[in-house]
């Protein structure tokens, strides 16, 4: 239990114990642990910035949704309208159409029954002429009377 | 107990008793210097394996506990010792872990080692009794271990006390203080020198007194017979916590009086 030389050797090795430890034993193992404790840090950073931008993403997909959805209402709006337009054109042109080509019957009916008709009045006027010749070849001249047999025709 | 001839003021002389070589003041300590040096290479080759591997990817267990340690002294260094300083921390750890391995000597039961010891010297020739082989396991509870430390401590206290505030400076704080007159500077000086002295003295006496009162304890145990089983136990539990409480008091106490040594007041 006495003071000896011991004292010297142990202060000896505690010196060489402290110089060791200092030199090849702290710096490695705490500069790890700060690196570590960096790149924890980093990756929790990272992780929250990720979950902000995704929720930024989610909140843009939202909006372009409800924009895409917008536009194909407006779009289905306006393609019902220009249907609605389109068949209320050709249903008027369907009736001008109609009514043109209506008209047309009429006039060619008419010019028909006109032209009928003067060839009937030609007929019957050569006929009457023709029957008028047979009567007057007996009765009258046929110059004397040719006035008469005209006016009629011109009559009919 | 090691042998019936022995009475019980033999068994616990002969267990507080130091291997010895040589005469007077250099006389060396076989035993402590032994147990020592072997556990403080322990713990460097042990804590040099993780340093040399280590690196910010996931880390083994062996290197989660060292660091654990190794943060957790760091966390006391910082929390004490404001400043940058490249040997406080690495100083810390080494008194921390060495003087805790060196304490947990003691818990190894107390007639295992010096018995081995005993009979291996008898067997190799040296003694002609087994009884004249001295061997104490616990180098904490060797004066010389706890006043090396101290006093290594004590030589840093003043180197820092110059470094940082120069030779006037402290000749200064020993003179001056606490009652600043030119009158009183001797009384200053007395009481100043007395409070710088008290630091490794106390330091060393209290790891000291600590775990030679817990060794010779567990001497008185190891001669009751049956019943040590149970009391040895139980003083054990408790030592537990001295051991460590020790280390972690001598490790705070060094980290404060080098914080101290390196501040203005």
């Amino acid at each position: 239990m006495d003071i000896n030389a011991t004292i010297i050797g142990q202060s000896i090795a505690f010196a060489v114990f402290v110089w060791f430890c200092m030199k090849f034993v702290w710096p490695p193992i705490i500069n790890a642990i700060e690196e570590r404790q960096k790149k924890i840090a980093d990756g929790l950073n990272a992780g929250e910035r990720a979950q902000k931008d995704l929720e930024k993403a989610q909140e843009d997909i939202a909006e372009q949704l409800k924009e895409a959805k917008q536009q194909a209402a407006e779009i289905i709006e306006q393609a019902k309208k220009r249907g609605a337009k389109i068949v209320e054109e050709e249903t008027q042109r369907g009736h001008e159409e109609r009514e043109k080509i209506v008209a047309a019957g009429h006039e060619e009916v008419t010019a028909e029954r006109n032209r009928a008709r003067e060839e009937l009045r030609k007929q019957v006027a050569v006929l009457a002429v023709t029957g008028a010749q047979k009567i007057i070849e007996r009765e009258i001249d046929k110059d004397a009377h040719s006035d008469i047999v005209e006016k009629l025709v011109a009559e009919l | 107990m090691v042998s019936g001839e022995q009475t019980p003021t033999q068994y616990i002389q002969h267990h507080l008793q130091n291997w010895t070589v040589g005469e007077g003041f250099w006389a060396v300590n076989v035993d402590t210097i032994f147990w020592s040096v072997l556990l403080g290479v322990l713990f460097l080759w042990s804590f040099r394996r993780v340093a040399k591997k280590s690196s910010a990817g996931v880390p083994g267990k062996w290197q989660c506990f060292v660091e654990m340690i190794v943060e957790f002294v760091d966390n006391s260094v910082k929390e004490s010792f404001h400043g940058k300083d490249k040997l406080i921390a690495p100083l810390a750890l080494t008194i921390f872990v060495w003087i805790f391995l060196m304490n947990l000597m003691d818990l190894v039961p107390v007639d295992w080692l010096p018995t081995a010891a005993m009979y291996t010297g008898y067997w190799l020739g040296f003694v002609d009794d087994p009884h004249d082989v001295y061997f104490k396991v616990v180098p904490t509870t060797d004066l010389n271990t706890t006043f090396a430390l101290s006093l290594s401590v004590f030589a840093l206290i003043i180197i820092y006390s110059i470094k940082y505030k120069g030779l006037k400076g402290f000749t200064k704080e020993l003179t001056l203080n606490p009652f600043n007159h030119w009158s009183l500077i001797p009384v200053n000086f007395v009481l100043e020198s007395i409070t710088l002295l008290a630091k490794p003295a106390s330091l060393a006496l209290r790891l000291f007194g600590n775990l030679y009162a817990g060794e010779l304890i567990f001497i008185l145990i190891a001669m009751i017979g049956f019943w040590q089983l149970p009391a040895h136990f139980a003083w054990a539990v408790f030592h537990i916590l001295v051991i460590v409480l020790q280390a972690f008091i001598f490790m705070m106490l060094t980290i404060v009086y080098l914080s101290m040594a390196s501040s203005e007041h």
